[in-house]
């Protein structure tokens, strides 16, 4: 009848599995690894343990400015999407909006078009209407793809905020601006974080996009690497992914920890 | 003077018409419920009163003052829902503080306040814990006190009890209606259940379908029902075309098939204004079955048949047919109920039953 889990079938898949994990993520555990290697050659094997990359790194100036640029990007990505998500998502669950359904779709149809396409499209735009590339660009371009995602967390949550409690602060005398900023913004907050960390991780991360928009000598740092990469594999941009490795993941992680807690004080 | 005045109000949504025009009137201190099935209507009342929806036609009044203009905000009542409605991310205590912040109580005095009203709904220890880690009564009583802490001019209750199980519903039953004539604050109550609007009501105002069917006593409602709506709606009834064939000043005699003629009070057909067509309404635990040769007393007593027997415990619903006419009955249960099949007979007192006109 069934397989008992120690049968045969079982441990093949058991192997299986390890394989396939292994394939996933093996690339990333060698970079991490060669980035403390101190040999000048990124690849095994290893000569000894060395925060050599991670100095010369910290020292090279265009991989800072990069880093700068990517930084600055993000956050005011994460800034300007979430502010934005928050309100179209109010107005679309709260409100009744003419034509609700078509004004979503249009906010979340950036997901669905290939990112390569959305960047063609936006450049042969500006083309057109003469306005030369500017970060001013760059940062719409990244607020375009991260709003869907704020659109969608944050909707989900405001779905399940019952308009009841905000009817009950209204009735105990609240105003409906004291009522959003005493009930509906604390109990949407770890959707409301969980949009912006996405927003900011999706832009720090992007390339892209950012190579068609980016203006003449301004890098971040996804660019940076790859115009190191046209040189030489250098271990420092080991390091470097190492660090982007800790970013993009442990942020999230972070995130989810803070949203978490949040909302298992608030009990929602 | 009214604590509340609906005057000639009409809510339509588009072309549906959710509250046909309609006046009520509730005194002070009255506690009023609007009852009836869903979508008649009384939550739109209520919403309405509350300032959650416009009337499209037609004035409120709180306290003699016209709030139609006057947003919920500012309106100074109590509302309570069916799910509670706390705020999860604030503790019990700041639940309940909520509104007084909102309005002239010095500060020192608020911790006083909240307290007395968590003693009032009994729950004087849950200030510090957070709303999910109390029961669903527990809930609702804070609901309760977060609605009355601010001493709002009118208490709107939304089906407060409907969530709540079964035994609990008859304890905070008893509880919502020992602290409503505690604090004596007017009170508007929706509910579809019967017997808690029977159970609390000083009066009842039964809706069907956007209008107000009855207005009247639990008392009144439940003996003349003014329709027979409210006949079928407020417990079980047997209605029976009849003939109205005499009208005297103490009594109506009507002729209906199964029982023939009986003399009603005239008191239990107030509406029944002339001979010819009527509605006998025979309440289903007034009509008895006994042994097929019983004595009947006053009675009026007819042989039928049992069809299904619907056990309850301590009463029994039959269906029973006399002649070719099918009719209900519910009876306590005296040492055995009647098996299906059984021969029997009907027993009606002519004064326990009711007349609408045909």
């Amino acid at each position: 009848m069934a397989a008992s889990s120690g049968s045969l079938g079982w441990n093949l898949v058991r192997v299986w599995t390890l394989l396939v994990y292994i394939f996933m993520f093996l690339p990333i555990a060698v970079v991490v690894l060669l980035s403390f290697n101190a040999s000048q050659f990124g690849a095994f094997p290893m000569t000894g343990f060395s925060f050599r990359w991670f100095v010369e790194l910290a020292q090279n100036e265009a991989i800072l400015r990069a880093f700068r640029t990517s930084i600055v990007l993000g956050l005011m990505t994460a800034l300007i999407s979430t502010t934005l998500g928050v309100l179209a998502s109010l107005a679309l669950v709260r409100y009744r909006v003419p034509g609700a359904n078509m004004i979503s779709t249009l906010l979340i149809a950036p997901i669905l078009v290939p990112e390569v396409v959305l960047a063609v499209a936006l450049l042969l735009f500006l083309n057109f209407l003469q306005i030369n590339k500017s970060f001013t660009l760059l940062l719409a371009g990244h607020v375009i793809f991260t709003l869907p995602f704020v659109i969608l967390v944050v909707q989900a949550r405001l779905v399940s905020i019952k308009r009841d409690v905000e009817e009950a602060a209204m009735s105990l005398g609240a105003s409906p601006r004291q009522t959003f900023f005493q009930i509906t913004l604390p109990l949407m907050l770890p959707a409301v974080l969980a949009g912006a960390l996405f927003a900011f991780t999706i832009s720090f991360d992007d390339i892209t996009g950012t190579l068609f928009w980016k203006p003449g000598g301004v890098e971040t740092v996804p660019t940076q690497i790859f115009a190191m990469l046209r040189n030489s594999i250098s271990p420092e941009i080991n390091a470097l992914g190492t660090v982007m490795i800790v970013m993009t993941v442990g942020l999230p992680l972070l995130g989810i920890a803070i949203a978490r807690r949040l909302s298992s004080k608030s009990g929602a | 003077m009214s604590a509340v005045t609906l005057n000639n109000i009409a809510k339509r949504f588009g072309t549906f018409t959710a509250v046909h025009k309609s006046s009520l009137e509730i005194a002070e201190g009255a506690f009023v419920t609007l009852l009836g099935p869903s979508g008649c209507g009384k939550t739109t009342n209520l919403r309405m009163i509350a300032g959650l929806l416009d009337p499209t036609e037609g004035e409120i009044l709180i306290g003699g003052k016209r709030v139609n203009d006057v947003p919920i905000h500012k309106r100074n009542l109590g509302l309570v829902f069916q799910n509670y409605a706390l705020f999860p991310h604030k503790t019990v205590a700041e639940n309940v503080a909520f509104g007084l912040k909102y309005r002239d109580v010095p500060a020192g005095e608020i911790p006083k306040r909240v307290q007395d009203a968590l003693d009032l709904v009994q729950l004087p220890n849950v200030g510090e814990r957070y709303p999910k880690e109390l029961s669903g009564g527990q809930q609702q009583r804070i609901a309760l006190a977060r609605a009355i802490v601010i001493e709002p001019d009118v208490l709107l209750l939304d089906e407060p009890l409907s969530a709540l199980d079964a035994n609990l519903r008859e304890d905070m039953r008893v509880e919502l209606k020992r602290i409503q004539e505690r604090i004596g604050v007017t009170t508007v109550f929706v509910t579809h259940d019967q017997s808690e609007a029977l159970a609390m009501s000083d009066q009842i105002v039964v809706m069907s379908e956007g209008r107000v069917e009855q207005v009247g006593e639990p008392e009144e409602v439940y003996n003349t029902p003014a329709s027979e709506f409210v006949a079928n709606f407020l417990g079980a009834s047997n209605i029976i075309a009849a003939d109205c064939i005499e009208r005297s000043s103490d009594s109506v005699a009507l002729e209906a098939p199964i029982f023939g003629k009986l003399a009603i009070p005239v008191w239990k057909a107030p509406n029944l204004k002339s001979e010819g067509k009527a509605k006998l309404v025979v309440r289903a635990e007034k009509l008895l079955l006994a042994a097929p040769d019983a004595p009947a007393g006053d009675a009026v007593s007819v042989p039928a048949k049992v069809e299904t027997v619907d056990y309850q415990g301590q009463a029994v619903r039959y269906f029973v047919r006399a002649g070719d006419t099918q009719l209900q009955a519910i009876n306590m249960i005296d040492e055995h109920p009647y098996a299906a099949g059984s021969d029997v007979s009907l027993q009606l007192r002519p004064q326990d039953c009711a007349a609408l006109p045909g």
